[in-house]
């Protein structure tokens, strides 16, 4: 029985650290589908706890925090828009440009606004995003398997965990049963065919990248009202590449996606676990060896040796129109 | 990196006018944010030059921390010219790092003369290997070299980790650091050669490996513009099917500019580990890795301009760090800020203002032509 509770814990630990990858690799999906590399998530996703942190700590409302995150991440994502598709610039470095901004602007403001070192006051608890207990779900609690089930892993999230959870549907269907994703994903195959067909490149890429900032913004208002309760320095600590690795091992589609989400969320779970245990015929697992597992499997499925992964073929391309 | 420009500009317009444009606009911008945080943009950037220049000890930190830019601008410029987006110069800064420090630790009790180059060749060799692998991947497996330099960025924080906390951290100590470096195995500083020959100079970081980026960036020109190799590094970076017909591998020339590129980044460690630290430590590579990108679309690519964004950038640390001490308001953050805005106006929209300038430069020419 004890080892159940572990791995129903564990699960629901899972959940809650795949939530902030979940959200913005879906992001990222809809910009990389659209032809848009986006190596700015990790950016977008660190403006954005900065200012859901900021804004929920003066307002005291955790909503308002989530505004001012989305706000954020989406002008952050129309510069990366601007820069490369409206002036064809390197993605690659405006994301870079976006990610590096960023990282020197919240500490830079965080410093100057709260005198605390770089990180904002913390949050009460009306300021944060608090756990929802889904109904039944005390009164569950006893019935063996199924009530420790529900009680951990369904009920006792935040509002946000479960944003994340229904946005992989919802991003399934705007991307394979909508008009506009039919077009979303053309675009990032073959621009040219969509321009031919007297539909805009430009604003579909633009729309794309608004998208991705939207979902960007909450996953960085859930590190830091959510998950924590302030806003430190350096929050996301490569959660938007680790987001970008889930989005190529889920290779650009919204379910493996998320199911790469978990499973990268897992190797973290499981370093808490795993900690100094030894384990039967394998000895100590050092802890950043199983730290470095979603990077190796990304590296390993890019060259081809865990199946193939391809990216949308007009990706990082800028689309020139043709005379 | 860039399409091929729509109109042709003249030469010094292109290396030095259209720069500076963008470089002024993201200082600007960087203005607007020592505004927003209450102070005042003229007296931070007066206080930003005196710290930076004002004194023997800030120039010797100037140079000292452009050492590690020109370095890391070298290994991302390389990596530009064949048409390569290096973003693990992080990583392979680490990893070189750890190929110095083996050599120092290990083989310390050898004279200088013989420690130094080793250190040297390891460490380029280290860089070198932790980027040729990338490289390969691309060049033979398709995988993307930017994804996969990302990767390997932090695949390198895990396994320089690792080493330093369970192997090379020295017995009985809670830091995860290495013993200290035999003096064989250190880069004399600045002042302590002056002092050898008699001068008195103030004491600061400034050591030899400074002389060696400058060696590095003269090798870098010749290397480009004067052999057969840097001639189809240049080929592929500019077409990579015409490189082909002329009987290039790409793939052999991905992985030889990758190599040189991470071997680049590895000297890092020259500057860091031998020079300051004389011991391997944790994150020695700071973010410098990622200045380097900066410093190489600034430069342009080319050694000299390398150089001078390499002072630039050196100049900021430095002039940076002193700021946040004399204003309450500002953090070293404020130095990422401008690196930032500096490569999103120097790279991603270096497009802005070429159209506008463009116009203006042609504008005579048309009017002469219908008169």
């Amino acid at each position: 029985m004890d080892e159940l509770v572990v791995v129903i814990s564990m699960v629901g630990a899972t959940l809650r650290v795949a939530t902030p990858l979940i959200l913005a690799a879906l992001g990222g999906l809809y910009a990389e589908r659209s032809g848009v590399v986006d190596i700015g998530l990790e950016g977008k996703m660190l403006g954005a706890a900065f200012a859901a942190a900021a804004v929920a700590a003066v307002s005291g409302s955790a909503l308002v925090g989530l505004a001012a995150a989305i706000a954020v991440s989406v002008a952050l994502a129309l510069i990366h828009a601007y820069a490369s598709v409206t002036h064809n610039g390197n993605q690659v470095v405006s994301g870079m440009a976006i990610n590096i901004m960023v990282a020197g602007l919240a500490p830079t403001l965080g410093v100057a606004w709260f005198h605390q070192g770089g990180q904002t006051p913390m949050l009460k608890d009306d300021a944060r995003f608090a756990p929802i207990a889904l109904p039944f779900s005390r009164e569950l609690a006893d019935v063996p398997l199924l009530g420790p089930l529900y009680a951990e892993v369904i009920s006792g999230h935040n509002l946000l965990v479960y944003l994340a959870v229904a946005a992989v549907p919802a991003t399934a269907w705007v991307v394979f049963c909508t008009r506009f994703g039919l077009r979303l994903r053309a675009v990032g195959e073959n621009p040219h065919a969509v321009d031919t067909a007297g539909v805009s490149v430009v604003w579909l890429r633009y729309r794309a990248m608004i998208l991705c900032g939207v979902l960007c913004g909450i996953a960085g208002a859930y590190l830091s009202t959510a998950h924590s309760a302030a806003f430190v320095r350096d929050m996301t600590a490569g959660k938007g590449y680790l987001a970008l690795a889930a989005l190529i091992f889920g290779k650009w589609m919204p379910w493996p996606t998320f199911l790469a989400c978990l499973l990268f969320a897992f190797t973290d779970a499981l370093q808490v676990r795993l900690q100094g245990v030894d384990l039967f015929l394998v000895g100590v697992v050092p802890v950043q060896f199983i730290q470095a597992i979603p990077y190796l499997l990304t590296v390993l499925l890019l060259a081809g040796f865990v199946g193939k992964a391809a990216a949308p073929r007009a990706s990082a391309i800028p689309f020139v129109k043709d005379r | 990196m860039s399409a091929a420009s729509p109109t042709a500009l003249p030469r010094w317009v292109d290396v030095v006018a259209l720069p500076a444009v963008n470089l002024l606009a993201a200082f600007l911008l960087s203005g607007l944010v020592v505004v927003a945080i209450g102070e005042d943009p003229f007296q931070a950037m007066g206080l930003l030059v005196t710290g930076a220049f004002g004194n023997a000890e800030s120039i010797g930190y100037t140079l000292y921390y452009a050492t590690n830019f020109i370095f890391t601008g070298l290994a991302v410029a390389i990596a530009f010219h064949a048409g390569l987006f290096n973003i693990g110069g992080e990583g392979q800064a680490y990893i070189g790092g750890l190929g110095v420090g083996l050599v120092c630790l290990w083989l310390g009790d050898l004279p200088a003369v013989l420690v130094v180059p080793l250190a040297i060749l390891t460490g380029a060799a280290f860089g070198a290997a932790w980027a040729a692998v990338p490289a390969y991947l691309q060049a033979y497996r398709g995988s993307h070299i930017v994804i996969t330099t990302i990767m390997f960025n932090f695949i390198a924080a895990s396994v320089m980790t690792y080493l330093m906390v369970n192997v090379l951290i020295r017995p009985s100590q809670q830091s995860p650091e290495s013993r200290e470096f035999a003096t064989a195995a250190t880069l004399p500083r600045l002042h302590e050669i002056a002092d050898a020959v008699g001068l008195e100079i103030t004491a600061s970081p400034l050591n030899l490996a400074f002389l060696w980026a400058l060696i590095c960036a003269a090798l870098f020109h010749v290397f480009l513009w004067r052999t057969r190799w840097g001639y189809e590094i240049r080929a592929v970076g500019a077409n990579e099917t015409a490189a082909i017909y002329a009987g290039i591998s790409p793939a052999r020339i991905i992985i030889l500019a990758m190599a040189i590129s991470g071997a680049l980044a590895g000297f890092v460690a020259l500057n860091e580990l031998m020079g300051v630290h004389h011991r391997i430590i944790l994150n020695f590579t700071g973010g410098y890795g990622f200045v380097g990108i900066a410093v190489a679309l600034i430069g342009r690519n080319r050694p000299l301009g390398i150089c001078l964004a390499a002072l630039l950038f050196g100049a900021l640390y430095q002039g940076g760090s002193e700021l946040s001490f004399d204003m309450p308001n500002v953090t070293r953050e404020l130095v990422v800020v401008i690196q930032g805005l500096v490569i999103l106006f120097c790279g991603a929209l270096e497009n802005l203002f070429r159209g506008r300038i463009a116009a203006y430069f042609q504008r005579p020419a048309t009017a002469g032509a219908v008169s």
